[in-house]
């Protein structure tokens, strides 16, 4: 069945967009298991970080007469790899911002989650209007040019583009990992998401971890926005799109958990290409919705989740 | 000069008052306890103390310094810590990560008082990489404590220790207290096991509605009829 | 005196598109403002209306037009009837829909709504069978046959029709908040946990609820439709179908019917204003992205509100919203 044959490739891509995911994923379950409200503005906050690489790698820089050669077979060159740091540090920034300015404003006025996440709604169509406006709502790319030919490797079918995603997203998560795991900064997040209350009557600076869970936070999902427009091209609603399977993702492997985030983020990503040989393309984020239900009805806290 | 100070308190929730007019004072060295029946208001009075809830009138006082504002935080860094009733571990993290957040606020190395705490609950020891939510009640219970410590506090406030726990354990959590005590640890502890905390303590105070109703030496209290009566089921 | 009746004219117009955001809002606060739930999918129920009214209300395409014209079905009746069938299919599809997402809890339950609106837009722009796809359906205007009114006087009828829709539902839903049912419905969203310990199934209330305001905006996708006279798959996207509304029930006041349409109208008199100003002050090149000026505006608006004044303009002091 011509469908089979093309499993491998299928399963391939699959992977890389589950990489996408897992970098939005693991930003989202942070700020979920820190915040405790659906941020909406998730997927906009991806679309930022995109937009502003973008403004570097083909704006800025080579306004200021900064150019550069192509690596090997990837589409773009260290202009762009240098462009990560504004665009994580912005985002980054903007969330933060978000917080102090409206989140933790909304909270002390004692308003429920839902209104948190109501106002989170707001911030994400203020910060994709600031970006129709500055950049319309055509398509964009980082780079000119032809995208190189695809590599073959057992079967399956990707640019070195995407190979790059896939080691991108698998280091990232890997440090984050290892911050959480073997920093004291870390381990006072994880203590934060166990038990807010505890973590304050020890003395831990709450204020100030929650801001930095937004910036790390932030900077994850900017780099998943980031890698989103490398694979296909930069759009205003590219993130608000992905907010389904986010957070489905982000469900399936149980809110807080960032491995959870990763292995529902895989799940997501390589289900949805799986998909795509016996439903139209369109349907992917039906198939996200999907599955999001299923999990819902079946098993609510997530693979991982807690008692 | 007493080490901790309270007087006539008055603080609630909301809008419901709760304590009306509370005064109690404990002493460096010793162990007090506070005990009365359910919703007599003995955790809000300690919630109060550590500044988790507003003091509406009245003042605290600890180690000479006007706490009645200060946020948790800081009351902390002045020597004093607090073992919540429920959620007083971080369940996901393991009990060393629990202990290494009680230090959190150090900037020593937490080595040594790490290996004091182990001293004290030697079977913490042994389980230090164990995730404490796999933990029995008990052994969650020392982890509480254990994490409280690290800062090496002038004073404990415990709310209800020995909740939920079996009598072999609560008389192990008890002998525990003792020994901190020995070490030089002040302690003022809320309880619903009256007998348990009246024969560890030094002084105790009864608190109804709250109010003041009763206080004494623990011997005291202990002989009283009328205590007997309400809350030893004599 | 012909000047004053063109620009009343197209003040109808807006007047037209506010009352029928106002029936959407109407239809979202007995979601929210009532029942407190958190609704993301509004578009979903806009699209099932409008489409519903197009089928109802056209022919099936015949001769030449058949070529490049796909629907499903087409049965030629009158505007009445599309608005009624438009009502009570939106209300049909609530049901399979509240049981899959009404025993969830409150950000979860959002977040399926956006799948849904999100999956119903992409069922009708994929499956060109059904309703011609990303085309989309021209329908034709209520009333057309009634050829003594003029073309530019329509409005004003148009606009009379869809005011009586938006008072008769107004005074129903008045009279039925203040019912016992109404109570409940507002114990069941002040705290949940207590409604269902004085014995009243709160999941049959909650769907009762659901099934109702879908049917409201179900009808307000159907008048839509024939102010538009078109049904397009991009018409119902979260911005405009979902979010807009959002931002009048958060303004004018949830929980409060009088608020609902109050923010309607402002925040369409507010679109529509700057649409004027910015037709004629902003240069050509700017005027493409006037729209995300306004996008920018409302959104800052909604948090301004839930800043300073989290009721909206005519809402209940007491707002009382639990989640978690």
């Amino acid at each position: 069945m011509e469908a089979l044959e093309n499993l491998p490739a299928t399963v391939g891509y699959g992977i890389v967009l589950g990489s996408i995911l897992t970098l939005g994923a693991v930003g989202l379950t942070l700020i979920y298991g820190i915040v405790r409200f659906a941020n909406f503005a998730h997927g906009d906050l991806m679309t930022l970080g995109a937009y502003v690489t973008m403004l570097f790698t083909a704006q800025i820089f080579p306004a200021l007469g900064i150019t550069d050669n192509r690596f090997g077979s990837l589409s773009f060159g260290w202009i762009f790899l240098l462009s990560f740091i504004p665009a994580i540090l912005i985002t980054g920034g903007v969330a933060v911002v978000f917080d102090r300015l409206v989140y933790k404003r909304l909270k002390d006025n004692r308003v429920g989650a839902v209104m948190l996440a109501i106002s989170s709604l707001a911030a994400a169509f203020v910060i994709r209007s600031l970006i129709e406006i500055l950049w319309g709502t055509d398509f964009h790319f980082y780079t000119q040019g032809l995208r190189p030919m695809m590599v073959l490797p057992l079967g399956v079918k990707l640019r070195p583009d995407q190979i790059f995603i896939i080691a991108t997203a698998l280091v990232l998560v890997f440090v984050l990992y290892i911050f959480l795991q073997r920093t004291k900064m870390g381990k006072a997040l994880r203590a934060m998401a166990d038990n807010p209350d505890l973590a304050r009557v020890s003395g831990i600076p709450t204020e100030r971890m929650t801001s930095l869970t937004w910036m790390i936070g932030g900077g994850m999902t900017a780099t998943s926005g980031i890698l989103l427009g490398l694979d296909s091209q930069l759009r205003p609603e590219m993130g608000w799109v992905l907010l389904l399977p986010l957070f489905a993702s982000v469900i399936l492997g149980g809110i807080g958990n960032p491995f959870g985030a990763l292995v529902g983020a895989m799940t997501l990503g390589i289900t949805q290409q799986v998909s795509t040989l016996f439903l139209s393309p369109a349907y992917k984020p039906a198939v996200a919705f999907f599955l999001l239900i299923l999990i819902l009805l079946v098993r609510p806290e997530g693979i991982f989740g807690g008692e | 000069m007493s080490l901790l100070e309270v007087k006539n308190v008055v603080s609630g929730y909301g809008g419901m008052e709760i304590l009306h007019d509370v005064s109690i004072h404990v002493e460096e060295g010793e162990v007090v306890s506070i005990i009365g029946p359910n919703g007599a208001g003995k955790s809000t009075l300690m919630k109060t103390i550590f500044g988790l809830l507003k003091t509406w009138d009245g003042h605290v006082r600890f180690a000479d310094e006007e706490i009645t504002s200060v946020v948790p935080e800081q009351i902390v860094r002045k020597g004093m810590c607090y073992v919540p009733q429920v959620d007083n571990v971080f369940p996901s993290l393991t009990v060393q990560e629990n202990l290494e957040m009680g230090g959190f606020i150090r900037d020593d190395d937490l080595g040594p008082r790490l290996n004091e705490i182990f001293e004290l609950f030697p079977i913490l020891k042994e389980r230090r990489r164990t995730h404490v939510k796999t933990l029995s009640g008990g052994m969650r219970q020392m982890v509480a404590l254990g994490r409280a410590l690290m800062l090496d506090p002038r004073m404990l406030l415990l709310d209800e220790p020995s909740a939920g726990l079996a009598p072999i354990v609560v008389e192990l959590i008890f002998e525990r207290i003792r020994a901190i005590n020995e070490q030089g640890v002040t302690f003022l502890i809320v309880e619903q096991n009256a007998l348990k905390a009246l024969e560890n303590s030094s002084r105790g105070y009864v608190l109804v509605d709250g109010q003041n109703r009763l206080d004494g030496n623990g011997q005291e209290l202990l002989a009283d009829k009328q205590i007997g009566e309400l809350f030893l089921g004599r | 005196m012909d000047d004053v009746v063109r620009i009343l004219h197209y003040l109808a117009g807006s007047a037209i598109t506010a009352s029928i955001f106002g029936i959407f809002a109407l239809g979202l606060n007995v979601h929210w403002g009532y029942t407190g739930l958190f609704n993301i999918g509004v578009a979903g129920f806009f699209a099932i209306g409008a489409y519903t009214t197009a089928l109802v209300t056209t022919p099936l395409p015949s001769g030449t037009a058949a070529i490049y014209i796909q629907q499903a079905i087409g049965l030629d009746l009158p505007f009445l009837v599309g608005v009624i069938a438009a009502g009570l299919v939106a209300g049909l599809l609530a049901i399979p829909i509240g049981f899959l997402t009404l025993r969830l809890r409150g950000d979860y339950l959002a977040i399926t709504t956006i799948g849904i609106a999100e999956t119903i837009r992409r069922v009708f722009n994929n499956e060109e069978w059904l309703a011609n796809g990303a085309d989309g359906l021209d329908i034709g205007q209520p009333l057309r046959n009634l050829s003594f009114i003029p073309p530019n006087r329509y409005n004003f009828v148009y606009l009379i029709i869809v005011l009586i829709f938006m008072v008769v539902i107004y005074l129903a839903l008045e009279r039925g908040i203040r019912s016992p049912w109404g109570r409940v419905l507002r114990a069941v969203r002040e705290d949940e946990v207590v409604a269902a310990a004085t014995g009243k199934d709160v999941f049959r209330f909650k769907m009762q609820s659901l099934v109702l305001g879908a049917v409201i905006m179900g009808i307000g996708g159907a008048l839509y439709a024939h102010y538009a006279i078109s049904v397009n798959p991009s018409d119902f996207s979260p911005m405009y179908g979902t979010f807009i509304i959002w931002a009048m029930l958060i303004l004018g006041g949830s929980g409060n019917n009088k608020g609902a349409i109050l923010g309607a109208f402002i925040v369409w008199g507010i679109w529509s204003g700057t649409m004027l100003v910015t037709r004629n002050i902003i240069p050509a090149m700017w005027s493409a992205r006037a729209p995300y000026f306004r996008f920018l505006l409302i959104g800052l608006l909604i948090l301004g509100t839930l800043l300073s004044r989290p009721q909206g303009i005519r809402g209940e002091e007491k707002q009382v919203s639990r989640m978690l």
